[in-house]
């Protein structure tokens, strides 16, 4: 007999739900109990950076728009620092900034929306630079472990192809299914398709 | 030494995006497979939260829906550790729970069941680990209720826990259910679980020695994130 590795094994998912707003958005359920819900205000109100509206849809494998989904959003300030000890310039981060939100969509049309400052280029391992991008996590009934993906914004199109997780989609008319729509000035449209035609690619993180 | 990349996650402990038994999974789960990377810092940073951000009551559901009385049920103390799969504890992490009362009715707009809504009773808190890892909420031990999954379909009493770790890639959700339930083996949505002791681990047990006498009884269940790598070697994360 070997000897015995004594790792723990990670805490199995299981789907959030469609309840889920009573546990993390419990004023979207109809009620109000906690002071202050978390997750509203991304930014802060003194960070730098240009301040944009991100919206869209999810959509399921029947084209149907998916209207009891949470999402959270984790991203870096305009200058592409993470407001976390571990990145080594966060003491930098204007005070307010989080870079983590939390929206669910509209019961009625599955809209989902939030308002944030744009990041900036962070770095990534090694050399590489990743294209600025907000890292998106999303839970519903029906999914049974969250699925993480990846925004990036159009304009920085000339950074794309070096960014260590777009260059690595080996179906190139993919790529598109991670990068934005703009929408108008500072607004822009991203729509996450579960499966199917134009199916986003989800990420092994 | 600078702790790098966590480990990658086992997915045979997870339930598949797609398991035909869990019908809303069908039309939700992607088909394509999951694109893989390398971690950066995108994925090994995550929030941080602080005691501002909660109010006193946040961990305590049988006061913090307080409309002139207690909530009925059975009174639980549900406790337990965070830790990570290398046994180490994750301290100030933030952990949510929602559930159903204990007629297993929620309080939420899109919830017709006919059991009764509880007016003492809200259903949802909220708390941070401290520096062991160490989490406790006192909750009403949540009602069984049914859903159409198939025509008779009946959930298992179950709490919603939701995790975060210190990274985003650690972001867990997850269901906890209590010893002894005999739907639990029924349940469709605990059968997308591929692996039986997986299953095992999600259900609390009854644990007499955290209990107050003449008050609740207390279920324990320990939550593991991730891992991590320690660097003994270079480990090209950053740029430098
Ligand atoms: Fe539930």
């Amino acid at each position: 007999m070997v000897q015995k590795l004594d790792y723990l094994k990670e805490t199995t998912s299981q789907t959030a739900g469609p309840y889920v707003h009573i546990g993390l958005a419990p004023g979207a359920a109809g009620f109000s109990i906690f002071e202050r819900e978390l997750g509203w205000d991304i930014a802060g109100p003194d960070a730098p950076g240009e301040r944009i509206r991100v919206e869209g849809l999810v959509i399921d494998g029947t084209g149907a728009p998916v209207k009891d989904v949470l999402l959270e959003v984790w991203q870096a300030d305009a200058n592409g620092v993470y407001a976390h000890p571990e990145d080594p310039r966060s003491a930098g981060v204007a005070p307010g900034f989080r870079g983590w939100g939390r929206v669910i969509t509209n019961f009625d049309t599955g809209l989902w929306g939030f308002d944030t400052i744009r990041p900036g280029a962070t770095p990534g391992r090694g050399r590489d630079v990743q294209a600025p991008h907000l890292n998106l996590w999303l839970v519903a009934r029906g999914i049974n472990i969250g699925l993480n993906t990846r925004m990036y914004f159009p304009e920085d199109a000339a950074l794309h192809g070096a960014d260590p997780v777009l260059r690595t989609i080996e179906q190139r008319d993919r790529v598109a299914t991670l990068i934005a729509t703009k929408t108008g000035p500072g607004a822009y449209r991203f729509d996450i398709r579960l499966q199917g035609q134009g199916e986003t690619v989800f990420i092994d993180v | 030494m600078k702790p790098a990349e966590f480990y990658m996650r086992d997915r045979t402990l997870h339930p598949p995006a797609h398991h035909p038994g869990y019908k809303t999974s069908v039309p939700r789960s992607p088909r394509m497979p999951l694109l893989t990377m390398h971690q950066t810092p995108s994925e090994i940073t995550g929030p941080t939260f602080g005691h501002n951000d909660f109010g006193p009551l946040d961990n305590d559901l049988i006061s913090n829906f307080n409309h002139g009385g207690d909530p009925v049920g059975e009174r639980i103390i549900l406790h337990g550790r965070v830790l990570d799969e290398n046994g180490r504890p994750v301290p100030n992490t933030l952990v949510e729970i929602w559930q159903a009362n204990a007629s297993g009715r929620y309080r939420h707009k899109k919830d017709i069941y006919l059991g009764a809504l509880d007016p003492n009773f809200g259903g949802c808190g909220r708390t941070l680990t401290d520096s062991d890892g160490y989490y406790y909420f006192r909750t009403i031990k949540p009602g069984p209720y049914p859903w159409l999954n198939y025509v008779n379909s009946w959930r298992p009493r179950h709490i919603h826990v939701s995790v975060f770790g210190t990274s985003f890639s650690q972001r867990l959700i997850t269901q906890l259910y209590f010893e002894g339930d005999p739907l639990i083996p029924l349940c469709p949505i605990v059968q997308t679980i591929p692996d039986p002791e997986a299953v095992q681990r999600l259900i609390a047990v009854m644990d007499l020695n955290a209990s107050v006498p003449m008050d609740c009884l207390a279920y324990k269940f320990d939550i593991v994130l991730r891992g991590r790598r320690s660097t003994l070697f270079e480990n090209r994360l950053e740029g430098n």
